[in-house]
């Protein structure tokens, strides 16, 4: 019995963890937040090979597992690193591999694991459509809105619709209009689409591949808040040690130590819980929509008190533009209300076990 | 290390000798008997032999003898858990002072003490509290002086659990008054009927007397009955409080309870609506049940750590804060769910499930305090687990 991490996976991240360091300090994650340009970022994760986890050898990948990317998810998350993960190399993958979806599906599927493909999500429809929002299909063409839309604007588009099937959308296909949708979070681009007649491929008309999809996508969001409220908690510890008043460091203060006490307590089991949810999505199929819901809702509430509390610490500091925290607090809340706020998910959690209809 | 859940074939027949067992043997465990019931101490002495009790514990000592094999003791924990029958006997006795005596005992406190307290023979209580020392235990105030060839003890413990029902006491006495206060402690053994001592019982809020105050007036306990060396004895009691923390909090249990919490949600109706299809009763339950989980993989991942000699300190110094709160607000949420229906206990026919309810979610406010409050374990957390600094020393205004 082993429950725990590989040396092969130490190692994966550990390179992750290099490039970001020296490619993605908080200058860069500044300059994204303005010109919203990730192309360089994109390109140094491809190369190690971050485009290519989820694609299957034989088209041109590495073929890894789930835990494997949720464990590059929580350090992108850390580094609050902008890149088009979600879609391009979590859900399209898992949608193209889980899918009869026949020609070019691998020349697609080679193209994401070269970084040249990127693949935008549009799945909040199926989840709850707004009352102006919804997306219809005679299964080939798309009309209707899809909101919320992850790493949008993208090459192609996964696109549930209302009755939680999965199509593929070319970013350039007639009849597809895209609207940018500014949210909180600076560190990812998100939009909108309008689809009148727009040409699409039917991937599958089995809910089970979206459900698939989507809850691994949930799970990757629970790791990247896990990355994100660890990096919080780390900036708060080291700022309580250094900055000094009443002529000691204020991490002496039981007021402030608790606090980070509080903030470890909540999030180390969260990484055990990242991890089981990770595995059980290739490994324990009959628990995988359970543990994703209860993974993304737990880890939400659990990044929400780091965010704040992780603010507290730093005082003043900690609400000004300089050190740069916000970046974190607003991504973990992006990570929350998006594909299922905590509500959603413990209503989901609770139909996975039948506890109601 | 990489991830792998299943126990594997040589212990998934173990399991199956374990469940085949208990079933049995199940009409022989007892339910609610007392301590020192012939039912009780046969039970004991059933699962010793069969090593279900008392398993690593070396057989000249009154053990099973097994080798040590962490899954095995998993597995055993597991499916008496399930199958809802005592796993034996527990008690101070058995879970802090047995492991301590095998690791720093003579070989003459082992033969002597060990056995008999395995078998359910021996009942001890643990001296460790006192009035003035609660969370700085260390500052115990309780005195022995070496009287030729005794030690004659006074003065007070409190929260001293089944002092009342005990054969011994192991306590923690201060041998050396001008040593610093950590190495002026001993670690004694007397017996509870020794002249000079007085047990009062202290109610606790759930009604019950579990704990007592216990007084010593020149109690005299022969020289030899010390563990370690005189002045050692809080690099002993170190020892135990590990072993305490390790168990209190334990998700395992949680799990029963929540099981439990959901059958009372499914089967309990107001205006009409089980409590389960009440939207707002439901998503705390599902909240609970997410916080349980997350500690639930926790363990997985202390028990995988143990087995493949990883660290993992941080995930078990939280253990004992986010076991005991979690459990505390699990029980708390059957009571608000049951809303005046939750009030109800002692001898009313209305309460649930024997009003465990309400008893439970006091005693679990207990153990947040005891064993070390939630607050000495947010100390150690920042302290040892994140390396923050400790509270500096306070300088009593005038001191010199």
């Amino acid at each position: 019995m082993e429950f725990g991490l590989s040396q092969e996976q130490t190692l994966l991240t550990d390179s992750v963890k290099r490039f970001l360091a020296t490619e993605v300090p908080l200058d860069r994650v500044r300059r994204f937040a303005v010109d919203q340009d990730d192309r360089d970022i994109w390109a140094g994760l491809a190369g190690l090979g971050v485009s290519a986890l989820l694609v299957p050898e034989a088209a041109g990948g590495v073929g890894l597992s789930c835990l494997d990317a949720a464990l590059v998810a929580e350090t992108l998350g850390y580094h609050a690193t902008p890149a088009p993960f979600l879609g391009t190399a979590v859900a399209a993958p898992l949608a193209l591999t889980g899918s009869r979806a026949g020609a070019g599906a691998d020349e697609l599927l080679a193209a994401i694991a070269a970084g040249e493909q990127r693949i935008g999500l549009a799945f909040s429809e199926a989840i709850g459509a707004r009352a102006d929002a919804g997306v219809r299909s005679d299964g080939h063409t798309l009309s209707g809105k899809a909101l919320f839309v992850i790493d949008c604007p993208a090459d192609h588009y996964l696109v549930a619709d209302e009755t939680r099937r999965l199509f593929l959308v070319a970013g350039n296909a007639p009849g597809l209009a895209r609207r940018p949708f500014e949210t909180i979070d600076r560190t990812r681009i998100t939009g909108e689409l309008r689809f009148d007649g727009t040409p699409a491929r039917l991937l599958s008309d089995d809910p089970a591949l979206l459900a698939r999809v989507l809850d691994a996508t949930r799970v990757m969001m629970a790791a990247d808040t896990l990355g994100a409220a660890q990096q919080m908690l780390d900036q708060a510890v080291a700022y309580a040690m250094q900055r000094e008043q009443f002529n000691r460091p204020i991490g002496s203060f039981q007021a402030v130590k608790h606090m980070c006490a509080e903030m470890a307590a909540a999030l180390e089991p969260c990484r055990a819980m990242v991890w089981y949810a990770a595995h059980a999505l290739d490994h324990i199929p009959e628990e995988a929509r359970l543990t994703a819901c209860h993974a993304k809702a737990h880890l939400s509430e659990v990044g929400k008190m780091v965010a704040k509390l992780s603010t507290e610490v730093h005082g003043g500091m900690g609400f000004t533009d300089l050190v740069g925290l916000h970046y974190w607090f607003k991504r973990i809340g992006y990570n929350r209300q998006m594909l299922g706020a905590p509500e959603v998910l413990r209503l989901e959690a609770a139909r996975a076990q039948r506890l109601v209809a | 290390m990489a991830m792998d859940l299943s126990y594997g074939p040589e212990y998934e027949s173990f399991r199956g000798d374990v469940r085949q067992f208990i079933e049995q043997h199940r009409d022989q465990a007892p339910r609610g008997e007392g301590m020192r019931s012939d039912k009780a101490l046969a039970w004991q002495k059933l699962l010793i032999a069969n090593g279900y009790a008392a398993r690593t514990i070396p057989k000249q000592y009154g053990g099973h003898g097994a080798a040590p094999d962490i899954l095995k003791s998993r597995i055993i924990a597991e499916e008496f858990a399930s199958a809802q029958v005592s796993q034996g006997m527990g008690g101070q006795g058995i879970s802090m002072l047995v492991p301590t005596l095998l690791e720093v005992g003579t070989e003459a406190q082992k033969r002597e003490f060990v056995a008999p307290t395995l078998h359910g023979e021996m009942i001890w209580c643990q001296g460790y509290s006192e009035p003035g020392a609660g969370s700085d235990l260390a500052s115990l105030r309780t005195s022995a002086v070496l009287d030729g060839d005794e030690w004659v003890v006074n003065g007070q413990k409190i929260w001293t659990s089944t002092a009342h029902l005990a054969d011994w006491i192991f306590c923690l006495v201060r041998t050396e008054p001008d040593a610093p206060k950590h190495k002026g402690i001993s670690f004694l053994l007397f017996r509870m009927d020794t002249p000079g001592i007085e047990v009062r019982p202290l109610v606790d809020m759930t009604g019950n007397a579990n704990f007592n105050e216990v007084f010593f007036t020149d109690v005299r306990v022969p020289k030899h009955q010390i563990v370690g060396q005189r002045g050692d004895g809080w690099m002993v009691a170190n020892a135990i409080l590990g072993h305490e923390r390790d168990s209190l909090g334990s998700p395992d249990a949680t799990l029963g309870r929540l099981n439990a919490l959901i059958a009372l949600m499914q089967t309990e109706t107001l205006a009409g609506q089980t409590l389960m299809d009440h939207p707002v009763y439901r998503d705390r339950l599902m909240q609970l049940q997410g916080r349980m989980m997350a500690l639930r993989f926790n363990d997985l991942r202390i028990l995988s750590a143990k087995l493949n000699k990883a660290d993992a300190s941080l995930a078990r110094m939280i253990v004992k804060l986010e076991g005991t709160e979690l459990r505390h607000a699990l029980e708390g949420l059957a009571i608000d769910i049951m809303g005046e229906l939750g009030l109800a206990y002692g001898n009313n026919p209305m309460k649930r499930d024997n009003g465990s309810w309400q008893h439970q979610y006091m005693f679990f406010l207990g153990l947040i305090i005891g064993g070390g409050t939630s607050q000495i374990q947010k100390n150690i957390i920042s302290e040892r687990g994140l390396g923050m600094p400790k509270e500096p020393k306070f300088e009593r205004p005038g001191a010199a």
